[in-house]
C-alpha cells in the first residue's frame, strides 16, 4: 500500500530582523513571502529568501542537522535552532526571526559568541587527573582509563552539548548579569564533576562558587526547556548545588589507568 | 558594544566591525510566560519575596507605633479595617502562602532532590528536571495560596465576624 505524503505547498510570511551598525542602518524587519512544504525548516525558508529575494540577508549556519550549533535564533518568541524547527510545527502564517537574545549583535541574525565561549573555557572543560603519573604524561604513553557504561551514563547527556547558546539566551539571570557563567558553562562544570576520569572538582568548585557564580541560578528552568539536545542544563546545575552544600554526595570512584599491554 | 578583540579566539569580530549588546535586561525578566511553569515560579518567588520584605519592614513600623501609646496603636490598626487595607492583607496572605510552599519545593529542587537523574537522552529530549513531580509543587502552592486568600476574604469581607 502507498503511504501518501502531503506535498501541499503553503505560502507563509517570513519576518526577519535586519540591522547593519556599520551602515548606520536602524533595526527593522524585512518581509519575505516563501512557499513551504510540511517538512520545510526555518533555515530552508531563510535560505530561500536569501537565494531568491535578498542575497544580503545575514545568517550563520553550517551542518543543517542540529549538530554544529551555529544557527540559533529567536523564532516566534523562543530561542530555537533554525535548522531543527519546521515551519509546520509553529502553526503560524507569520514566522518572525530575531537574533538570539543576550548575545551581542553583529548583523541581521548573526550574533557574537566570544563572551559565551569565554565562560565555557573558564570552567576548565577538559579532563584533569592528578593521578596520572608524570612519566606517562611526559612520554605520551598509550594508556586509557577504565570506565564502565554505567560510569559513562552519569555524564553522557551533558557531553551532547553543541554550544548553540539557546540556553544562554533563555536564562533570566544571563539577561541582567554579564559575569554569570550561564547554564551552558555551569552544566559543563557538572559534566566533568560527574566524570570519574576527572579529579578537577576542587579547582572547578572554586571557579563557580563565587559572587556571580552558580548561586545566581534560581532554577527558572528556561535553559532546559529550550535545549535542543536533551542536555538539561538545569539538572546539572541543581545537582552541582547539592554537591556544593553537601546535601548530595558525589560518590564516584576515580577510574584507574590501563596501559596498552594490559 | 564592549566586546574586546581577542586574537586567541576565532569567533572574535575584532577590528572595526561594530556590534550592539543584545542583552534582554529587565525587559526579559518582566514576561515570565514564555518558558513554562518553572519560569513562572521563579518570577512569583521573587515578586512575593520582595513583596513580603517590604511588608515586613512596614509591619515593624506599624507595630512599633505601640511605644507611642495605645491610641497611636489603635489608629494604626484602623488602617487595616478599611477596604483597601483588607485587599492589601489578602495579597499578603496569598504571597506568604505561595512563597512558603513554593520555597519548600525550591529548597529540595535546588539541592538536587526530586529533579531526576542523568540518563541517555532520547528524542524528543524532554528534560528530566522539568518533571511533573516537582512542577506539581508550583500548582499546589498556587492552589493553597488561592484557598488561603478565599478563606481570608470570607473572614474579612463576609458577614460572619
Ligand atoms: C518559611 C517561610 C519561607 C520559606 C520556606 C522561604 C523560602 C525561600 C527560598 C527557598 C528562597 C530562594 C528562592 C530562589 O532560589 O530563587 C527565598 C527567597 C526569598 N525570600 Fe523567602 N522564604 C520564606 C519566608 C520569607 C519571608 C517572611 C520573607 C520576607 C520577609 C522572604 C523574603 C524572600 C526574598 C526577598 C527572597 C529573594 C527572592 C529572589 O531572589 O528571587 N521569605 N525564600
Ligand atoms: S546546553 Fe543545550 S541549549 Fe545550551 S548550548 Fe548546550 S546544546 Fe545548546
Ligand atoms: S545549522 Fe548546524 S545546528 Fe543548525
Amino acid at each position: 500500500m502507498w503511504i501518501r505524503m502531503s506535498e501541499e505547498t503553503k505560502k507563509i510570511k517570513l519576518k526577519v530582523y535586519r540591522t547593519n551598525y556599520n551602515k548606520e542602518e536602524s533595526p527593522h524587519y524585512d518581509e519575505f513571502d516563501v512557499s513551504v512544504k510540511r517538512w520545510t525548516t526555518v533555515l530552508d525558508a531563510l535560505l530561500d529568501a536569501k537565494s531568491y529575494s535578498d542575497s544580503s540577508l545575514g545568517i550563520r549556519y553550517s551542518c543543517r542537522m542540529a549538530s554544529c550549533g551555529s544557527c540559533g535564533m529567536k523564532i516566534n518568541g523562543r530561542p530555537r535552532l533554525a535548522c531543527y524547527t519546521k515551519i509546520s510545527e509553529l502553526n503560524d502564517q507569520t514566522i518572525v526571526c530575531d537574533p538570539l537574545p543576550n548575545f551581542p549583535r553583529i548583523r541581521d541574525l548573526v550574533t557574537d559568541f566570544t563572551e559565551f565561549f569565554a565562560h565555557h573555557k573558564k570552567i576548565e572543560p577538559y579532563i584533569q587527573n592528578e593521578r596520572v603519573p608524570i612519566d606517562v604524561v611526559k612520554n605520551d604513553d598509550l594508556v586509557e582509563f577504565k570506565q564502565t557504561p554505567e560510569d559513562v551514563d552519569k555524564y553522557l547527556q551533558f557531553s551532547y552539548c553543541i554550544k548553540c547558546g539557546l540556553c544562554y539566551s533563555a536564562c533570566p539571570t544571563v539577561a541582567t548579569d554579564t559575569k554569570f557563567p550561564g547554564p551552558q558553562a555551569l552544566s559543563q562544570a557538572y559534566r566533568y564533576t560527574a566524570d570519574n576520569r576527572d579529579t578537577g572538582e576542587p579547582s572547578r568548585f572554586n571557579i563557580i562558587d563565587e559572587r556571580h557564580g552558580i548561586w545566581r541560578c534560581h532554577f527558572a528552568g528556561s535553559c532546559s526547556s529550550v535545549c535542543p539536545k536533551g542536555v538539561d542544563p538545569a539538572l546539572g546545575i541543581q545537582l552541582l548545588k547539592g554537591h556544593l552544600i553537601g546535601i548530595t554526595k558525589n560518590d564516584k570512584k576515580i577510574a584507574t589507568l590501563r596501559s596498552k599491554e594490559e | 558594544m564592549g566586546i574586546k578583540p581577542n586574537s586567541e579566539n576565532n569567533s572574535s569580530t575584532g577590528g572595526d566591525i561594530r556590534i550592539k549588546s543584545g542583552r534582554e535586561g529587565l525587559m526579559g525578566w518582566l514576561n515570565p510566560t514564555r518558558y513554562g511553569w518553572e519560569r513562572v515560579s521563579y518570577w512569583l518567588q521573587r515578586l512575593t519575596g520582595v513583596g513580603l520584605l517590604i511588608y515586613f519592614i512596614g509591619h515593624i513600623y506599624e507595630t512599633s507605633s505601640l511605644v507611642n501609646g495605645i491610641n497611636a496603636w489603635n489608629s494604626m490598626l484602623e488602617l487595616t479595617q478599611t477596604t483597601g487595607g483588607h485587599i492589601f492583607l489578602l495579597l499578603v496572605i496569598g504571597a506568604s502562602t505561595f512563597h512558603t510552599v513554593n520555597g519548600l519545593r525550591l529548597i529540595f529542587t535546588e539541592s538536587g532532590i526530586g529533579i531526576g537523574r542523568p540518563g541517555r537522552p532520547d528524542y524528543p529530549y524532554d528534560a528530566t528536571s522539568l518533571n511533573y513531580k516537582q512542577k506539581s509543587g508550583i500548582w499546589v502552592a498556587l492552589l493553597l495560596a488561592t484557598i488561603a486568600m478565599l478563606y481570608g476574604g470570607m473572614v474579612m469581607f463576609g458577614d460572619v465576624n
